[in-house]
């Protein structure tokens, strides 16, 4: 039973990722695509832990966190160079 | 593995997969960017903070500890997505991203890119302080 919904939610993630693809691909503005990256990295953590759970090892949550932590520092980074056109002033 | 383990886990599993599928559905239909906004901030830090406790419930009844691991992620996760969807409202609001017609208060939007409060009485075209 835990199979069945391990492939479910893997599919529906899949199916999120596509969705942010579009968005990222016709989004008519910059802060539009910014914000498709933003949820890219949260679905893709939690498509690397569900995939984690189907292989039943716990290597992949130090890949986990890694994209936690470099996802919102390149988002902020992104939105700061947006902002104010440099990152570090 | 135990059968309760596997009910929760599944049903745990199943609700984030939902919340987060909703969160990117909202990012792809909703109209202008500031409706988008709320869709992936809320429901997807949600449906992962559901995912992360299922997947921390597995660790428990396969390897019979329990992971600190997922419980960083949550807490980094809960603590920056606001932090990155404050960021993205102001970039949008000084970029004069388009709004839906029918958004309330959008002439406030003109105090708040000069930083006023909202009841300043200064004339915005006027002012020579402000660039």
């Amino acid at each position: 039973m835990l199979d069945i919904a391990v492939i479910f939610v893997g599919i529906v993630l899949a199916i999120s990722l596509v969705l942010n693809i579009y968005r990222l691909f016709v989004g008519p503005n910059a802060s539009d695509r910014l914000l498709a990256l933003d949820t890219m990295y949260i679905n893709s953590i939690a498509l690397i832990l569900v995939y984690g759970m189907h292989s039943s090892t716990t290597l992949y949550f130090e890949a986990a966190l890694l994209i936690a932590m470099l996802g919102f520092v390149s988002s902020v980074a992104f939105a700061k160079y947006l902002l104010r056109g440099d990152i570090i002033e | 593995m135990n059968d309760v383990f596997e009910i929760i886990i599944g049903l745990l599993l199943t609700i984030g997969g939902v919340f987060i599928f909703v969160g990117s559905l909202g990012l792809a239909r909703l109209k202008d960017f500031y409706a988008r906004l709320h869709a992936p901030t809320k429901a997807t830090t949600v449906g992962l903070g559901s995912v992360l406790l299922a997947s921390m419930i597995y660790t428990y009844a396969t390897e019979g500890y329990i992971s600190v691991n997922e419980l960083l992620i949550t807490l980094f996760l809960v603590i920056t997505a606001p932090v990155v969807a404050h960021i993205l409202a102001k970039v949008a609001m000084h970029h004069q991203v388009k709004m839906m017609p029918k958004t309330r208060n959008a002439e406030l939007v003109k105090l708040a890119r000069k930083q006023l409060p909202p009841d300043a009485t200064v004339d915005i075209e006027e002012d020579s302080r402000l660039p």
